[in-house]
């Protein structure tokens, strides 16, 4: 059923009562404290309005009056699904402003974190997104595997979701003896699962049937929200940090963008959001077997921490590939201990801001779905 | 009407392919650890509570000032040299904590506080089991003088003090002595002179 | 034949009568704990979970610590609900659920009212139990009940028409309503089986196509009757929370979901009574005793409550256009080609 699915009505020929519906903020499917305030004609959604900032939690102001590396710890709290990604540009941006040139084996192993970090986050994307669609198996099986990728971050930083692992010039511990091992276990655990994944959920009939060509984000729509990430890439426009602005030592990689192609339905619909992000754990698994075996095993990864964070007067821009899109963090300093400002451009808010403009029209089980596709973690929609 | 049969086609056979996997893993590996009975294994740098070593701690705050969520409170009082027992590492004990107690509502075990330490007296350990029904049992104590000691150690220290006020007395009393001495020396020496 | 034993022992027709009551609701209940118990135990190996462990040995008393709790707990009526309504509401559903097994016959000696329109009268009974879901819905006057409700009725309305296209075909090959008589019809090897085109020159086996697929398309009618995956629509926990029990609690709940097994059942025994030959062993003489069929005819119940948990845990949900489309759009023409197919068979034979 690959036609475009979108039901248009003439209201006017219709005099019927709309229902205004209340989603959340204690909802099973809003993945969080999201609520929806919906107007529904019959099953149709004519209306959507999400309300935002039950998790708020005053980040940027805090901020203000902490001591730069007292932020990390509260980055982690953003998006708590990735924390390692959320730290990295912050910690980049000071150390940008700081001039601190870091290790190569800091590099590389915080390339690894990250896209191991990245593939649990896309395993919860998938399985949330399953569970939305009503399929509560693949839900487990990945969160079996996102166990070992847990395991190993927690065997390397002592947390087990919220990490404070980045430091200012260097990580906060070096890895242990039998880290190679571990990492090479739980990329071969998760390419053994991956199929069975994409057998059971993804290539599934009903699966397709509810997600093809439901929720279509044109591609121009998506740069005009300022959607990032596998939002914007599912819409076929190959833009990745990774990619577009190498920072750190992603151009020393070999891998590939993965954009949204409309096999199954139309182009930037919730499908390819989400086979855009069932791809990219593939190839996050060959960033970090290249990684794996291009890192330097000896060598101390505290070598280049500043004696006193106190990054100098001036202000920087700092961004990278979240996997959930562009999180950007806009530090100002004026040459104390604690930054002066900082401005968080989350990701998760920018792509929920898409939501009405693509859900209307569609019914109300689809607007479950789309919301499952954009991947959505309230305590970075918040902040 | 090609769709129609491919649709109906696809339908069955993924759904058959479903089953299929389900069915497989049905009478596959358990991966459930039976929590009480059985533990995952807890890394040794686990970031849970934490723990402070009293002999180590010579209340420098920097553990307190490094905390991102001030849960860390410190009350201290200055030692007295010569009579105060040095630190488990043997270093010079310069303050004495008098009470030093850890919220661990507030705590968010980033782990920040170990780091500055100098003498790790502040650790984390891998102990995570220890809800409790009540705010106020999650405020750990892990250094309380009794009042006697506090006074007599505050004592010590009046008198320590009192003793350092006396001889700083002294001290400036004879230097001021010695001063008018000379003073009045030279003016002799002069007044011979003339 | 002998339509019950237990007139044959006890001679006052009404504790006669109180015991053929009281032994379907038995059987119920027990049902209803060993499926709550499979449920939970094959999603959880699917999943490769243990899942319940604490309870009795491997967590086996989960289901009667279950219930006890849903007894435990507080009865909770919404101020804005009707409330008569609201309170009839569950016990409505379950009384046509339970009616239906006034004419399950669990072995040729067991026909609790030996009707003669029996296989009529369960369809007919069947069709009750919407009006008490569409009742809870409305009478919670909340908006996902209501919602719940309405996608219910719908569905349920959709897939009878199928399910009874289905039911006429076999009635039409077996030439009796009466249940008993098409399950007697199926005696002797698997093959006799009406899913198997039934007892008949070896020329049926041109119909077999035919019959397969009426039971499958009776098969999935079951499945959206009984709001299963990947038709559980009515409730998707995910969309509009539970759907048209959102607001109910405690015993009234409970009454819902023994309906709802309860109905399970019967939609299980009427295909296996229709299709998969009731209470006949399938290898025709063997262990074909009047103590064996009973239980041949709850063993083959059971494999359906399997296959509906092993659906379960392997589908996505549909949306409810989708639904409307499988129900009109498939079902419905399939079933008439087959009923066609089945009906000339008949004539022919």
């Amino acid at each position: 059923m690959g036609e475009k699915r979108k039901i248009e009505l003439d209201y006017s020929q219709l005099d019927s009562e709309r229902m205004r519906l209340n989603v959340g903020p204690q909802h099973p499917s809003t993945h969080g404290v999201l609520r929806l305030e919906v107007e529904l004609d019959g099953e149709i959604v004519t209306d959507v309005i999400p309300h935002v900032g039950y998790l708020h939690r005053c980040f940027e102001k805090h901020c203000e009056k902490m001591e730069y590396p007292m932020v990390t710890p509260y980055i982690d709290r953003l998006d708590y699904i990735s924390s390692m990604n959320n730290e990295w540009p912050f910690i980049m941006g000071v150390e940008q402003m700081m001039g601190i040139k870091v290790p190569e084996k800091v590099e590389y192993l915080r390339v690894i974190v990250s896209e191991l970090n990245r593939i649990a986050n896309h395993q919860i994307a998938i399985a949330t997104f399953g569970l939305d669609a009503g399929a509560f198996t693949p839900l487990l099986w990945l969160f079996r595997d996102r166990e070992m990728i847990l395991a190993i971050l927690e065997k390397l930083s002592g947390g087990r979701l919220l990490y404070n692992y980045f430091r200012v010039g260097g990580m906060a511990a070096d890895i242990y003896p039998t880290f190679k091992e571990d990492v090479l276990a739980a990329i071969s655990q998760v390419r053994k699962t991956n199929p069975e994944i994409l057998n059971l959920l993804l290539l599934n009939k009903i699966f397709i049937d509810r997600t093809a060509s439901v929720g279509i984000l044109p591609a121009d729509v998506a740069i005009n929200y300022g959607c990032t990430g596998p939002m914007l890439r599912g819409s076929g426009v190959p833009y990745d940090l990774r990619r577009t602005e190498p920072y750190s030592i992603y151009d020393r990689f070999d891998f590939e963008v993965q954009i949204g192609k409309g096999e199954v339905g139309t182009v930037g619909d919730c499908w390819d959001r989400n086979i855009v992000r069932y791809r990219e754990i593939e190839q996050s698994c060959n960033i970090i077997e290249q990684a794996i075996n291009q890192m330097p095993m000896e060598g101390d990864v505290k070598e280049a921490f500043p004696k006193k964070v106190r990054p100098p007067k001036g202000e920087i821009y700092c961004k990278a590939e979240n996997p959930k899109g562009e999180l950007g963090f806009y530090i100002v300093s004026d040459g104390k201990n604690n930054p002066e400002r900082v401005k968080c451009r989350s990701t998760s808010f920018v792509n929920l801001s898409v939501l009405p403009e693509i859900s209307k029209g569609y019914m109300f089980a689809d607007l479950i779905m789309i919301l499952g596709s954009i991947d959505i973690v309230l305590g970075e929609v918040d902040r | 009407m090609l769709n129609y049969f491919k649709n109906m086609w696809l339908g069955v056979y993924t759904v058959l392919v479903g089953l299929r996997l389900t069915l497989i893993h049905l009478f596959s590996r358990n991966v459930t650890v039976q929590y009480p009975d059985e533990r995952y294994p807890i890394p040794p740098n686990a970031r849970n509570r934490l723990y402070l070593d009293p002999e180590l701690c010579d209340a420098c705050l920097r553990c307190a000032k490094a905390c991102p969520v001030n849960c860390i409170s410190i009350e201290s009082l200055r030692a007295v040299p010569g009579l105060t027992p040095p630190l488990k590492n043997g270093d010079k004990r310069n303050l004495w904590v008098t009470h030093y107690e850890i919220d661990f509502a507030k705590c968010c075990f980033c782990g920040l506080c170990t780091e500055p330490c100098p003498t790790n007296a502040i650790n984390t350990t891998t102990e995570f089991e220890y809800s409790t029904t009540k705010r106020e049992d999650l405020i750990y104590t892990f250094v309380k003088m009794s009042d006697e000691e506090k006074k007599e150690k505050e004592e010590q220290l009046a008198i320590y003090q009192a003793e350092q006020k006396k001889k700083k007395a002294a001290e400036a009393e004879a230097k001021a002595k010695a001063e008018a001495e000379a003073k009045t020396k030279a003016v002799n020496e002069t007044k011979n002179d003339n | 034949m002998e339509q019950n034993f237990v007139n044959m022992l006890i001679e006052n027709p009404w504790i006669a009568a109180l015991i053929i009551v009281v032994i379907p609701l038995v059987f119920v209940v027990i049902y209803a704990l060993i499926a709550i118990l499979g449920e939970l135990k094959i999603a959880s190996f699917v999943q490769e979970r243990l899942g319940p462990m604490r309870t009795g040995w491997k967590g086996t008393m989960q289901p009667v610590a279950e219930v006890v709790k849903l007894l435990q707990k507080e009865d909770i009526t919404p101020d804005a609900a009707d409330k008569p309504l609201f309170n009839l509401a569950p016990f409505l559903m379950f009384a046509a659920a339970f009616a239906g097994f006034a004419v399950i016959p669990f072995s040729p000696y067991f026909l609790p009212a030996g009707i003669e329109l029996g296989l009529f009268y369960v369809f007919a009974i069947g069709s009750l139990g919407v009006i008490g879901l569409v009742m809870g819905g409305w009478a919670s006057n909340n908006k996902y009940s209501l919602l719940g409700a309405m996608r219910s009725v719908a569905q349920i309305v959709s897939y009878e028409i199928p399910a009874a296209i289905a039911i006429l075909s076999i009635a039409t090959l077996s030439g009796s309503l009466n249940l008993n008589v098409i399950s007697d019809n199926q005696s002797g090897w698997f093959w006799n089986w009406y899913i198997f085109g039934g007892p008949g020159p070896w020329w049926k086996i041109l119909v077999i196509p035919f019959t397969l697929g009426l039971g499958l398309i009776y098969l999935i009618s079951t499945l959206a009757e009984t709001n299963r995956t990947p038709f559980d629509i009515p409730e998707g926990e995910s969309e509009i929370v539970a759907g048209y029990h959102t607001e109910y609690s405690g015993m009234k709940f409970a009454m819902f979901f023994f309906a709802e097994y309860a109905n399970m059942f019967i939609v299980a025994a009427i295909l296996m009574l229709l299709f998969f030959g009731g209470w006949n062993s399938p290898f025709g003489d063997f262990l074909n005793q009047w103590w064996m069929q009973p239980v041949w005819f709850i063993l083959k119940a059971f494999f359906w409550v399997f296959l509906t948990i092993w659906l379960r845990w392997t589908l996505p949900r549909l949306r409810v256009d989708q639904l409307m489309y499988m129900s009109w759009k498939v079902l419905l023409p399939w079933g008439f080609v087959c009923f066609f197919a089945v009906s000339l068979f008949v004539m022919l034979k």
